[in-house]
């Protein structure tokens, strides 16, 4: 007893509400994940439709000498980058090249990595008329058929159906101050009691930090983080490099069947 | 002289204080989308605006007697187990006896004109159809059943979105069901998606936007993102009838808009060209 109140003088377990805030915070760079975790990373644009949305970065890289496809959702870095990225949240073309990549990565047989952090998919005019829900759900659909490896890692905010559309994965991992939750915690607040200053307690009740979602399952990994960013990125190559040699072992139907399975269960 | 002392006596003519009792609610109505006021009767038995032909909401199983020839309700047992979530068991119960639903959706096996199909009508009396676990399990179930009998799905959407008040599990909701359309897709049977007022959030980002085919009631609102909040974004107004299925259609998002008294023929006509080759 007298160990955990010492232990607790140096170890504060942060509240569902600072976790959100830090959530938030540009504490990993999308730019920064993949030149850390990966190597020789090739960009690719567009999604062959509409356009090409840049808070959705996507191409090919090597995981330990082995390609790997890598879609990554981008807040941005300064304020210019970050008007032009929503904040990181994706348009439906943006989606659709998702869309394109993990199915270029299914005919090549190469495992897909996702990196989400969005506050959710852009409640925008052209988002609307051109198909947000359509793009996400198909986004879905489709990585519920694909017959190669797939890992997401929610490494800030994961929101809503916009994070889902990318997290519709073989596992999902989520950094240790990441969030994944149906709505913002201020959304939540403002639906279920009118009150979007009421999002603290909200926070508290959504059940949305590592956690929490670890208890119930939805997700798989939680990846310790720490200000030396090279040892968080060496212990994600490490941890995917193993579960991917295990995923390859099943063969491409169980390997679906096992996703589906996963997500049965809920 | 008379003459005005009738007029006097006009004005002694009073108000009759119980008009309102005799007069039952719900005589004349308006319509919610193009504001016409009607009497009750003309909408019909459909309940389909005399002047825009769009179709006032109707619960599930009001749907289910227009719409079938025969029904026979699937997973009626199912229930939400322990609604931890403060007030959540109220609204839930509240709910369920509005509307004789268990959850936010019917479904069974049913006839549509000689066509048999699994059926599933999304109910938005019931906490405005939102997706709580239970809806997304007996979705699933109907495309798993489905499957299994080689029937052909039909699923009328009506939803707010997600069940705030279930969280993460209610997003789950959209991968259980996709996964379980994509069953259903691979031994190629036919998904038919009925999209009607209102269909948004969630049901949208997921299975809503998943058939092989896609009708829609005329004016229904479909959409992902609420309007206020697309408004509050983007900070301009949107245009009249920027979520409704006419604009979805020219946008490519809608097969074909049928008036809620054709439905029946239509999708019957529709499975029985999927299904020649054995019937």
């Amino acid at each position: 007893m007298a160990v955990n109140i010492g232990l607790k003088l140096f170890k504060h377990e942060p509240t569902p509400a600072e976790v959100v805030k830090k959530s938030r915070e540009d504490r990993f760079f999308a730019r920064e994940i993949i030149d850390g975790v990966f190597n020789d990373f090739i960009e690719f644009h567009g999604d062959r439709q509409s356009g090409d949305d840049m808070s959705v970065i996507g191409g090919i890289a090597t995981l330990n000498d082995k390609p790997v496809t890598v879609i990554v959702i981008d807040k941005g870095t300064d304020i210019h980058d970050k008007l032009s990225k929503r904040n990181g949240s994706p348009e439906p073309w943006g989606y659709r090249k998702a869309q394109r990549l993990m199915q270029q990565a299914n005919k090549f047989h190469r495992p897909i990595v996702t990196f989400i952090n969005t506050p959710g998919a852009f409640p925008g005019k052209t988002a609307e008329v051109q198909g947000q829900g359509e793009a996400i759900a198909k986004s879905i659909l489709e990585s519920m058929k694909l017959a190669v490896p797939m890992i997401s890692i929610i490494y800030g905010e994961g929101g809503s159906g916009g994070a889902l559309a990318l997290a519709t994965t073989d596992q999902v991992w989520m950094f240790q101050n990441a969030t994944y939750s149906i709505l913002s915690p201020e959304g939540f607040a403002s639906i279920l009691w009118k009150d979007s200053k009421r999002s603290e307690e909200a926070a508290a009740v959504m059940g949305l930090t590592p956690k929490d979602l670890l208890e119930k399952n939805v997700i798989e990994y939680v990846i310790p983080e720490s200000r030396n960013h090279p040892r968080v990125f060496n212990l994600i190559r490490k941890k995917l490099d193993d579960e991917f040699s295990l995923l390859n072992e099943l063969s491409p139907e169980e390997l679906i069947q096992k996703r589906r399975a996963r997500f049965r269960a809920f | 002289m008379d003459l005005y002392d009738n007029q006097k006596s006009t004005s002694k003519i009073k108000r009759d204080a119980s008009v309102n009792d005799r007069i039952p609610d719900g005589l004349f109505l308006a319509c919610p989308y193009c504001g016409v006021q009607m009497y009750n009767k003309q909408l019909g038995e459909h309940r389909v605006c005399a002047h825009c032909g769009y179709g006032f909401r109707l619960q599930a199983r009001e749907r289910v007697a227009l719409l079938t020839q025969s029904f026979e309700e699937m997973d009626s047992d199912i229930e939400i187990v322990a609604p931890d979530f403060p007030g959540y068991a109220d609204k839930l119960a509240r709910a369920k006896s509005q509307t004789e639903l268990g959850e936010s959706v019917l479904t069974g096996i049913a006839t549509i004109e000689d066509a048999k199909v699994a059926l599933g009508i999304m109910d938005s009396y019931f906490m405005m159809g939102s997706l709580g676990s239970m809806t997304g399990e007996k979705i699933t179930r109907l495309f798993e059943y489905a499957t299994e009998k080689k029937l052909p799905v039909v699923l009328f959407t009506a939803s707010g979105g997600a069940r705030m008040q279930e969280g993460i599990n209610s997003l789950m909701q959209m991968a259980k069901v996709s996964a379980a359309v994509a069953q259903h897709q691979e031994a190629g049977l036919l998904y038919l998606v009925v999209l009607t007022d209102p269909t948004t959030g969630g049901v949208t980002a997921s299975f809503a936007m998943q058939g092989d085919i896609t009708l829609a009631e005329p004016h229904a609102l479909v959409g992902f993102a609420g309007a206020r909040v697309i408004e509050s974004t983007i900070h301009e107004k949107l245009p009249k009838d920027f979520q409704r299925v006419e604009t979805l259609l020219e946008n490519g998002f809608v097969d074909k808009i049928v008036p809620r008294p054709e439905l029946g023929h239509v999708i019957s006509q529709l499975v029985k060209l999927h299904y020649r080759a054995e019937a």
